[in-house]
């Protein structure tokens, strides 16, 4: 991978929702370029400590840095910093009102005050490189999942973050579409984009991670290059995991 | 009885007058009350406690006493206190107030059938909360609002006939008066009712034309050549099955 430069770093993140601790003390470093899987079993805090990342969960405490500055204190940073960090969710959020092509050109338009034709460009640009351009003026009703997830990930793209985040992007696919929303993913990693993203896709995992993070109960139990963790490395609890979810 | 005379009085100056009155009250009360709706709305989701009560209780005060009631405190009861308003804005005012109340209750149903995930997304992306309100949530409520909002304004062209008894020469009043003086009730009265459903029509009418406008993929139909006319008589056509029984107060 490239020069080892730390992009994002989280350092003793906690959180807890009134009384349940749902993050305990996790450290993660994130170099540029880098593509970083979470795995762990339902509940073990790796949507949460995604959120933390963009604040959209601010952590309880420890520190978020990205590019070396502390974010986590600035409430009126939070916008700023979002449109360098990219994310897609489980469940796509399409703006139901808007055009496949509209939702990518709103941010830029209204964050980065793009013209209606730049950001038209940008859009049809952005939903080729996803391989739909004919769908630019579908509306997301009218989009299967898998085109649906990757519009999404076109309309992260718009703002040219410098990370992206996906929250189990594959999880409401149904089987035939989860293939056409990995390989956009996996083809942004090869060109460098830095990734973090939460999935049980094993394969993805396999084929397009540089390190493989395993959490449970809020805490990150391992973290290792995949091939090691694939490779019968991982502790006995991640192994266990493993074995359960490969079936 | 004349078809004559009702025509007469259908183009008379004091029935032209009245219609005009009418349909001010009624306009300005509008914008009014959408405009107190939509801060009660928004003011009751905020966390601060004392601005959730306060709104509850406005909420309480004028779902819970007759708009005629209203109208007639604030004519003859606020002078004592040396609030004066002329009748006309009495009116208004009392209407406004009362309206703010119920679309308070329906913009605020509008902003909740918009998930929680398509503000977090806008937010994600970078979108301050103001935006994401106007680009996101405004939006996509404004289509729920809209047919029990086209409820509340005919609702509100009929409760407009309510200032008439603060003396405001509104269509209703003047009919009544003009029907007293030649006792011609039944053209009189034909007269005020012919405006009052004309009025509605074009309520109607724009309603329609506000769905369409509003309904991206009519707006994309129409870009592809669909007369627009037709669009929103399909959508008045539609409404009528749909649409519940307006409420009467």
């Amino acid at each position: 991978m490239s020069a080892d430069e730390k992009i994002l770093e989280l350092v003793n993140v906690s959180k807890t929702f009134d009384r349940l601790q749902v993050l305990t003390d996790c450290n993660l470093r994130v170099n540029k370029g880098q593509t970083i899987v979470l795995i762990g079993p339902s509940g073990s805090g790796k949507s949460t400590l995604l959120r933390c990342i963009n604040l959209l969960e601010p952590p309880t405490s420890g520190g978020v840095l990205f590019e070396g500055r502390e974010i986590t204190d600035d409430p009126r940073g939070a916008d700023r910093l979002r449109r360098n960090i990219g994310m897609v969710f489980q469940n796509f959020e399409l703006f139901q009102h808007l055009s496949a092509i509209e939702n990518i050109m709103l941010a830029p338009m209204k964050v980065l005050g793009m013209s209606r034709k730049d950001a038209h460009d940008v859009g049809l640009e952005l939903l080729r490189k996803v391989h739909i351009p004919e769908r630019a003026d579908h509306f997301p009703d009218e989009l299967s999942g898998g085109q649906q997830q990757r519009v999404a990930i076109a309309r992260a793209l718009a703002m040219r973050p410098k990370i992206m985040l996906y929250d189990e992007p594959t999880s409401a696919l149904d089987p035939e579409m989860i293939r056409e929303v990995l390989d956009v993913m996996s083809d942004l990693s090869q060109e460098g984009m830095t990734s973090v993203c939460v999935t049980h896709e094993m394969g993805f995992a396999r084929r397009a991670a540089d390190r493989i993070i395993f959490m449970e109960e809020g805490r990150i139990l391992e973290n290792a290059p995949t091939e090691a963790f694939f490779g019968g490395d991982a502790n006995a609890r991640a192994q266990k995991f493993l074995s359960q979810i490969l079936h | 009885m004349s078809l004559d005379l009702v025509a007469q009085y259908l183009i008379s100056q004091p029935f032209l007058h009245g219609a005009w009155v009418t349909i001010l009250i009624t306009v300005v009360s509008l914008f009014f009350g959408v405009l107190a709706g939509l801060v009660l709305a928004l003011a009751q989701q905020t966390r601060f406690l004392p601005i959730k009560i306060l709104t509850i209780a406005y909420l309480w005060l004028f779902r819970g006493t007759p708009v005629l009631f209203q109208i007639i405190f604030i004519y003859n009861v606020l002078p004592s206190f040396d609030i004066r308003f002329s009748a006309f804005w009495s009116g208004v005012i009392a209407l406004s107030l009362n309206e703010g109340a119920y679309m308070a209750e329906i913009i605020r149903s509008g902003l909740q059938s918009v998930k929680k995930g398509q503000r977090v997304a806008g937010q994600a992306l970078g979108l301050s909360h103001l935006s994401v309100l106007c680009w996101i949530t405004l939006p996509q409520a404004a289509r729920i609002v809209l047919p029990p909002m086209g409820n509340q304004m005919i609702g509100m062209l009929k409760t407009s006939a309510l200032v008439s008894v603060i003396a405001v020469q509104d269509l209703l009043l003047v009919a009544n008066q003009t029907a007293s003086a030649d006792f011609r009730y039944f053209e009189a009265l034909c007269a005020a009712g012919i405006y009052y459903l004309g009025l509605t029509s074009i309520f109607m009418i724009a309603q329609g034309a506000m769905e369409v406008a509003l309904d991206p993929k009519a707006r994309r139909r129409r870009a592809n050549g669909e007369a627009g006319l037709r669009a929103i008589l399909r959508r008045i056509l539609s409404n009528t099955t749909t649409a519940g029984g307006d409420n009467v107060r």
